[in-house]
């Protein structure tokens, strides 16, 4: 059960779930966010978030399974799981958050293989993943796409994307965040 | 940060619309979606959108309608079609009427980034090439004047109420800064237009020629006087009249004007009938008229009576901003006078024109480049044509032409100036005046260490 004001990170994937990988990921988030992170797993994505013509699973979907069943008192919960998730409209997305809302998800499905389509190394997988989930969390917050594409709040499109940018907020939007966490921690 | 645009997402898939705009809200854009064709012109009529992405295939209003509709609310914003169903017809068909673009479902992420980033930075580009275009272009008019300068921008929006009002207007400012322009300019702006506007130069006649311009005269009111001739007055009635140089008219002249004034009625010289007069005064100086009323030889009374709305024209030199604005101005008027293919001037002739004291003000200008259009072997003058070589060498010899007070004393600054190094303390030195009046001096006559 998450603590009020804390952080959820929630494995809702089909396959196992990677411990040490996750646990490394919730101190990245927390030390990101300075708020207390805790970590969960669930069976994986309910059957009716799957297009089975695309093989998929929609995220705007996986995060409204999400919001039904909100854990009392966490601020943010982050659904990370190893389906692909899709939008109707596009071949796939990474993640999805609500902008200045409580969910989001992150799928690990495309972030295991090399732009050139070669397996990538463990520790490449676990940076890439660490980065989505503080970008997904980025927008709970209320963050938008930053233009710095150093920034995690960058937009990315690709792995090589994912690759190119740090695991951390530009200056500008670690402002913003602080901003908007103190507007939030007032109202 | 700054807000980005607004993005208008029309399907008939709650899921579409519900991810598309999620998808958008977090590249910063602001999202509104709409169900159908019907919900999405509401939409458009209540806010303006940047861009629309609006799917092809729809119950009722299918996306080629809303396209066409929404191209009628909006011609500016950005129609960007989605279909599942592409065919090279619908495609084309969609951007003859106007779409900027279509996506075929499901696209990448890449491409549907790229669509959207390029889109609002070229929205982005036009409305700031509108801004500069506009800022660029922004200039001020009254009737056939031209200005870049707020100074002159003041004058305008003064003289342009008291064009409609009925009330004399006492014009100030140097020769040649546009004194009898401004008076016309007002003249036809006013609830008078339709009447004459008559002139009088108060300084190019004597007192009993003036008396007699202004009032008319009787038949043998004096020698030469064959036949009875109606003045000034009398032809300028319903109309406006401009008395030009009214500092120079004499006290016998300033107290006969001051009763037509007051009276609203005059005699002819040699009559003895009174007739009434209706005319908007409109009066002009060079000179400083308030001096003159401490001097004693302006009378304060008529003073007074003209002073009701005064409006000062700024010298040329105070104004330089307006130089190209007028020189363009002046050459489109010679070029269809002469029938000669002016262009332009010269980068160094218009560096010379900028750097000019323009002691004789927009008159004087005008001069040059009459002078230098008549001049002109090809469409572009020179300085060499323009003729403004001699007061702008420092040290040089004379001018040949006769150059007024201001124009010698700036020369003779500037080659003190040079003699000395830009040594300020010597250069007053060698003047005779104190180091704060030659500064005073250098910053009047624009003065730059270049030169």
């Amino acid at each position: 059960m998450a603590e009020p004001g804390n952080i959820l990170l929630t494995w809702i994937g089909k396959g196992p779930v990677d411990e040490g990988v996750l646990e490394r990921v919730r101190q990245r988030v927390e030390d990101a966010f300075a708020l207390p992170t805790q970590v969960a797993v669930v069976n994986g994505p309910p059957g009716d978030t799957l297009d089975v013509k695309r093989g998929q699973h929609s995220s705007t979907r996986i995060l409204r399974w999400i919001l039904t069943d909100l854990p009392t008192g966490a601020q943010k919960v982050l659904g990370i799981t190893d389906v692909d998730l899709f939008i109707p409209v596009l071949t796939f997305v990474f993640g999805e958050a609500q902008v200045g809302g409580p969910a989001a998800v992150v799928s690990t499905a495309r972030l295991g293989r090399t732009f050139d389509d070669k397996p990538a190394s463990p520790t490449q997988v676990e940076a890439r993943l660490t980065k989505e989930c503080l970008h997904e969390l980025g927008h709970t917050f209320g963050l938008v796409h930053c233009g710095a594409g150093a920034c995690v709040m960058s937009r990315s499109n690709s792995v090589l994307d994912v690759d190119q940018k740090r695991p951390a907020f530009c200056r500008d939007c670690r402002q913003r965040l602080e901003e908007l966490m103190q507007e939030r921690n007032r109202s | 940060m700054k807000p980005k645009g607004f993005i208008l997402v029309v399907d008939d898939e709650e899921v579409v619309r519900e991810s598309l705009a999620s998808w958008l809200t977090e590249d910063g854009y602001r999202v509104d979606t709409a169900a159908d064709g019907p919900a999405a012109l509401a939409r458009l009529a209540e806010r303006g959108y940047a861009i629309l992405l609006v799917d092809l295939k729809m119950p009722g209003m299918d996306g080629l309608e809303v396209l066409a509709k929404a191209r009628a609310i909006q011609p500016d914003a950005a129609v960007i079609i989605m279909t599942a169903y592409a065919t090279v017809d619908t495609a084309v068909q969609a951007m003859k009427q106007g779409a900027y673009d279509y996506l075929v479902k499901p696209f990448e992420p890449e491409e549907l980034s790229m669509m959207v980033g390029k889109l609002t930075n070229a929205q982005t580009l036009q409305r700031e090439n509108v801004l500069l275009r506009k800022a660029l272009k922004r200039q001020f008019e009254f009737k056939d004047m031209v200005s870049k300068s707020p100074k002159m921008e003041a004058v305008f929006e003064l003289a342009r109420i008291a064009a409609k009002s009925h009330s004399t207007v006492l014009i100030l400012g140097e020769s040649g800064t546009g004194k009898e322009v401004l008076a016309r300019a007002i003249h036809a702006e006013s609830p008078r237009k339709d009447g004459p506007f008559v002139g009088v130069s108060c300084a190019a006649l004597t007192e009993t020629l003036l008396e007699s311009e202004l009032f008319g005269h009787e038949r043998g009111a004096f020698t030469g006087a064959t036949g009875a001739a109606r003045g000034k007055f009398e032809i300028a009635a319903r109309g406006t009249l401009f008395l030009d140089e009214i500092g120079d008219i004499s006290p016998k002249l300033q107290l006969d004007l001051l009763r037509v004034l007051d009276a609203r009625e005059f005699r002819r010289v040699g009559g003895t009938q009174l007739i009434k007069t209706d005319v908007r005064i409109i009066a002009a100086t060079n000179r400083d008229l308030k001096k003159l009323v401490e001097l004693g030889t302006f009378r304060e009374d008529l003073y007074y009576r003209l002073n009701v709305i005064p409006v000062t024209l700024p010298p040329l030199r105070d104004r330089k901003e307006d130089i190209p604005l007028l020189v363009e101005h002046f050459l489109v008027q010679f070029r269809a006078e002469m029938r000669k293919p002016l262009e332009g001037v010269s980068k160094e002739a218009m560096e010379m024109l900028m750097a000019h004291p323009w002691p004789g003000n927009v008159r004087e200008l005008r001069n040059v480049l009459e002078r230098g259009a008549v001049l002109a072997r090809g469409p572009i003058l020179t300085p060499l044509e323009l003729d403004l070589a001699a007061p702008q060498t420092p040290g040089a010899a004379p001018a040949e032409t006769p150059e007024s007070l201001r124009e010698a004393e700036r020369r003779h600054i500037v080659a003190v100036l040079r003699q000395h190094r830009w040594n300020i303390t010597h250069s007053a030195k060698t003047l005779g005046i104190d180091r704060v009046t030659l500064y005073n001096k250098i910053r009047r006559y624009q003065i730059h260490e270049e030169e």
